[in-house]
């Protein structure tokens, strides 16, 4: 069990979180036709959207209610309902999701009893959904803004299972955390389709950010799940969730329209996609696809090869909770150290980590834990790029932001095929490494004291004993 | 906060600005910025205004006195290059949390500063004034005042909160706080006749580069760039510069008037982006700088440098005129870039459809006209949709443009090139335009598009798919068909039992045998005995009862 420390730290340097409002957002991004809103100054939803850009090179719907100076003293009631009207009217969304934001969160802006005031004042919003997530930045971090706003995306839009009580055998709902990329959940949607099971996911980002380009040019987000399909989840047989930061979602859908769920922390990995592929097989009452069974078959065989490179690496991983969690007990699976690992914010999972601290802290600290503790792998998002540079040790970008390389919505960590692929790419990089940076030399296993003079490795010390 | 309110009416007060002076006085105290449209705006707060103009400096530690977001979620996102420090890639930052808030965070900050310069000892920290401490009352300048005693360093605010207004007026804020804690708080090592300043110039992906060898030379020293690549003595120092170029001249007017007025530097506005504004900013820097008692030589040796760019860069553009012969190019982009690319466009042989003007003073406008003729195709303000239907239509071959409406282009299948502050190639000076042309080459030449265009071989076959259609398909694509189709398969012809009811209750309650399925639902006419087996048998059995 991983001790848990926070940073004592007063300035956060090169942090590794980023704020719950724009979490919030990204959670609204899987919706269909929905236009996420943050309430705040323009600078919030103007950073959140340079970095979502900069992640998926996608055009990305996010709006402001723009609030100055003067609103933030006087109250954001204003600014919230010309946004609204002027979203609707512009953009004509399917659902808008509105996010709080440090600065109306510091002046107390009540913004559930703002949305009813703006609806009785327009009736032609009455048919508009708009869901209200509190979002403050001065708490938790991005994985949190995630978690709630999906919960109150349930709360508010699924709807019970009807008089009948009937369920769909077939349909199940997937939860998603927001560790995993559109690729990902293309990925689980295949498995799950190959069960003769029909999922839906809330979020759906794979049908949002997964790239594709559409027909027609609009201003709100191109795919995901609809409103329609969001209300009628309370019909499924069961609902997957991935991540404990999904827990809390599937127990609002359970208490709202009784559907039992299963909860997943970790989909990469052999142990975990066992445990989920049998779940589907049973749920379904279908045998497990030939398929599944060849693709375990190479997932074992991609760790028998790589165990070589990646056992007994000591693994620098610095990701928020629920991602930190899967990745570092993949890798503890194949024989790595964890030693050293940071996160965001708190949750359950991190004290399972399979390391001897966690650290609620930045790159900073994990930087120098890297050094201290002589880390030879570092996993993180693509803010760690310099602190790579600077330890000269492989990197492989896990989670978002990842900025610096392409691909990032489809990098795949889930099933057996995403997990043995995500090995060959972390064994690979040690590969490299060692490459480049590892040749042996004539003088690489010598004793120091024997070291000729004009050894390359240049070790004053040794060069002086010799000449004395 | 009367006195940010003061700089700000200030600020907005610019006899140095054409469009500014113009103005009425009621009209000049609105500002320079339209005011922002809830639920319609785009662009950055005064912060990141105030952080892009100064993050440039790379030996200042940037600390932002803040909640998460504001630094946590834009961090390390400029390609402003560096020749030597790398301190201002590091993110510092307050990071407040609730506490803070309601304690306020002057303590916070106190702290923070001490860590850095313990732990890194800059030549300087620059700390950022965000939304919530401005709300809650922390007075950054007082603890800035206090950390600069004690450290006997210079800790300088720069009072920009997100909410005051645009990123525009933040790059003012920002200015003014180099004016006020900064300029002309150090002396230079020694100085020369040749010393200039450049203002709002950030060597975005090195590109001042391209033009420092020219400057070199010539013997022209940059005494300091505000601020790409810049250091904190050199722009402590700057205020003994001989003359100044302004570059953006709508981020940091107000730094250049005030030198003028102060130390009495004269300065002209002039950019780097293009062949002919290259050439002329060279002149200016020569005459400004011999009008200030350099040798008169100078002009010439300008004069040779200039004729022999010039020469090998127009050399370097021609083999590509026949290649762009019939091509149409759409720009959007703001301000000076405006006439001075469409010139260097042009020249290469592009015919222009359309530029932005929407940050264009009325002399831009009319350069523009001067180049592209008097219906000149100037574009206020377009809309994504606009745009993206332009490029559809095929009126326009290539957009260049910044990386907002990237998507809009790329989207629509057609060649894009990013000439904002995003891009990652240097188009500056003569050597710029020329890798210019070069992109825009490359990407109209690219055999990709064609294919892109091309429809799905599905989309080909469109109109056999819809033929081919079964109803089964349709089912599966349609769970109220689906439904609708469950219900209408009557099971029980005696008793009236559709598939839906049957199926439902041995789901419900996980029912294994006819009987039980007779117990649970009105089938029990004995008519569908071996109907009901063959569901039994499709349907999941055993299903897990419980959740974990």
């Amino acid at each position: 069990m991983a001790l848990v420390k926070a940073s004592t730290k007063s300035c956060a340097v090169n942090p590794l979180k980023m704020s719950q409002p724009i979490g919030g957002a990204f959670a609204f991004m899987g919706l269909r036709g929905a236009m996420p809103l943050l309430h705040g100054s323009q600078g919030c939803t103007s950073f959140g959207l340079t970095l979502f850009v900069r992640h998926f090179k996608e055009a990305v719907p996010l709006q402001t209610t723009a609030m100055s100076e003067v609103a933030t003293v006087l109250g954001g009631y204003e600014n919230l309902e010309q946004a609204i009207l002027n979203i609707h009217s512009r953009a004509k969304p399917k659902i808008v999701g509105i996010c709080s934001t440090g600065v109306t969160e510091t002046n107390g802006d009540d913004v559930d009893a703002y949305l009813k005031l703006i609806r009785d004042k327009h009736p032609q919003l009455a048919k508009l959904p708009m869901v209200y997530v509190s979002t403050p930045d001065f708490k938790g971090a991005f994985q949190d803004g995630w978690e709630k706003a999906v919960a109150r995306i349930v709360e508010a839009l699924v709807e019970g299972p009807g008089v009948s009580g009937l369920r769909d055998p077939s349909r199940v709902n997937v939860l998603p955390g927001c560790h995993l990329t559109p690729g990902d959940l293309d990925e689980l949607r295949a498995i799950l389709e190959d069960f003769g099971l029909r999922p839906s996911f809330l979020p759906d980002l794979a049908g949002s950010l997964d790239g594709h380009i559409p027909d027609e040019f609009t201003p709100t987000t191109i795919g995901g799940i609809g409103v329609d399909e969001i209300a009628s989840m309370g019909r499924a047989q069961w609902t997957i969730a991935i991540g404990a930061q999904m827990r809390r979602a599937a127990e609002v859908l359970q208490a709202k329209a009784d559907v039992p769920f299963r909860l997943f922390e970790r989909l990469c990995g052999l142990d975990p996609n066992d445990e989920f592929i049998t779940f589907l097989s049973e749920i379904s009452g279908r045998p497990v696809p030939v398929k599944y069974r060849r693709q375990r078959g190479q997932l074992t065989d991609a760790m028998l090869d790589a165990h070589f490179h990646i056992g007994g690496r000591r693994v620098a991983i610095a990701a928020e909770p629920d991602l930190l969690f899967d990745l570092s007990s993949t890798l503890h699976d194949m024989g790595a150290q964890v030693t050293a690992a940071v996160t965001t914010t708190q949750s359950v999972v991190i004290e399972r980590v399979k390391a001897e601290e966690v650290f609620i802290g930045d790159l900073e600290d994990l930087e120098e834990l890297a050094r201290t503790k002589q880390c030879d792998l570092l996993v993180t998002h693509s803010h760690g790029r310099q602190a790579a540079a600077r330890l000269k040790i492989p990197f492989y970008r896990a989670g978002f932001p990842m900025f610096d390389r392409l691909g990032a919505g489809h990098q795949l960590s889930v099933g057996y095929r995403g997990t043995r692929d995500m090995i060959f790419d972390i064994a690979n990089l040690v590969i490299a490494d060692r490459e480049e940076n590892h040749q042996p030399t004539p003088d690489s296993w010598r004793a120091p004291a024997a070291l000729p003079r004009r050894a390359g490795h240049g070790s004053s010390g040794a060069a002086g004993r010799l000449t004395a | 906060m009367s006195s940010l309110a003061a700089t700000v009416q200030n600020i907005f007060d610019e006899p140095g600005c054409a469009k500014n002076g113009s103005k009425s006085k009621a009209a000049r105290r609105k500002g320079c910025t339209r005011q922002l449209q809830p639920g319609s705006a785009a662009g950055g707060c005064a912060f990141d205004g105030a952080k892009i103009a100064l993050q440039p400096f790379t030996d200042v530690a940037h600390l932002v006195h803040g909640p998460i977001a504001c630094e946590g979620n834009s961090w390390d996102n400029r390609g402003s290059a560096s020749s030597g420090s790398n301190l201002w890639r590091t993110a510092f930052t307050t990071d407040l949390n609730e506490t803070d808030i309601v304690f306020g965070g002057e303590q916070r900050l106190c702290k923070a500063i001490t860590e850095i310069i313990s732990k890194r000892d800059p030549p300087a920290i620059f700390v950022y004034q965000t939304c919530i401490p401005a709300m809650i009352g922390d007075d950054i300048d007082a603890v800035c005042k206090a950390a600069s005693q004690r450290f006997g360093k210079p800790v300088i605010p720069i009072n920009s909160p997100g909410f005051v207004g645009s990123k525009n007026l933040g790059n003012k804020l920002a200015g003014e706080a180099l004016l006020e804690h900064v300029i002309g708080t150090q002396e230079p090592d020694y100085t020369t006749p040749y010393d200039i300043n450049l203002i709002g110039e950030y060597n975005l992906s090195g590109e001042f580069w391209q033009v420092k060898p020219l400057l070199d030379e010539l013997g022209v020293r940059i005494l300091s760039c505000i601020s790409g690549d810049g250091k904190y003595r050199e722009v402590a120092s700057s205020h003994r510069a001989r003359a100044a170029m302004l570059v953006c001249s709508k981020s940091m007017i107000n730094v250049a008037r005030k030198m003028k007025e102060r130390y009495g530097i004269p300065f002209f506005e002039g950019a780097f982006y293009g062949i002919q504004d290259s050439s002329d900013s060279l002149r200016q820097i020569a005459r400004l700088l011999v009008e200030r008692g350099a040798p008169q030589e100078l002009l010439g040796r300008t004069d040779a440098v200039i004729a022999r760019e010039e020469t090998r860069a127009w050399a370097a553009i021609e083999p590509y005129k026949p290649r762009f012969k019939g091509k149409k190019a759409l720009l959007i982009t703001g301000g000076v870039k405006s006439w001075s690319v469409v010139a260097a466009l042009q020249e290469a042989g592009l015919e222009l459809v359309g530029t932005s003007v929407k940050k264009s003073t009325g002399e831009d406008k009319e350069r523009i006209k001067e180049l592209m003729g008097q219906d000149a195709h100037m574009i206020e303000e377009m809309t994504p949709r606009e745009m993206y239907r332009m490029l559809k239509e095929a009126e326009a071959d290539i957009m260049l443009s910044g990386g907002k409406s990237q998507f809009v282009a790329l989207k629509a299948a057609m060649p894009w090139i990013d000439i904002n502050q995003e891009r990652c190639h240097a188009y500056l000076g003569y050597l710029g335009m020329v890798k210019l042309v070069e992109e825009i080459d490359k990407s109209l030449s690219n055999p990709m598009w064609e294919q892109l265009r091309r429809p799905a071989p599905w989309q080909v076959l469109a109109k056999e798919m819809v033929q081919m259609r079964s109803p089964l398909a349709e089912i599966a694509c349609d769970p109220a068909l689906g439904e609708t189709a469950r219900r209408a398969k009557e099971i029980c012809l005696c008793n009236k039992v559709d598939l839906g009811t049957i199926e439902d209750a041995i789901t419900a309650h996980g029912l294994i045998s006819v009987e039980a399925v007779r117990e649970h639902t009105n089938a029990v006419g004995g008519c569908c005995n071996r109907r009901i087996e063959e569901i039994l048998a499709a349907s999941p059995s055993a299903l897990p009862q419980a959740a974990e």
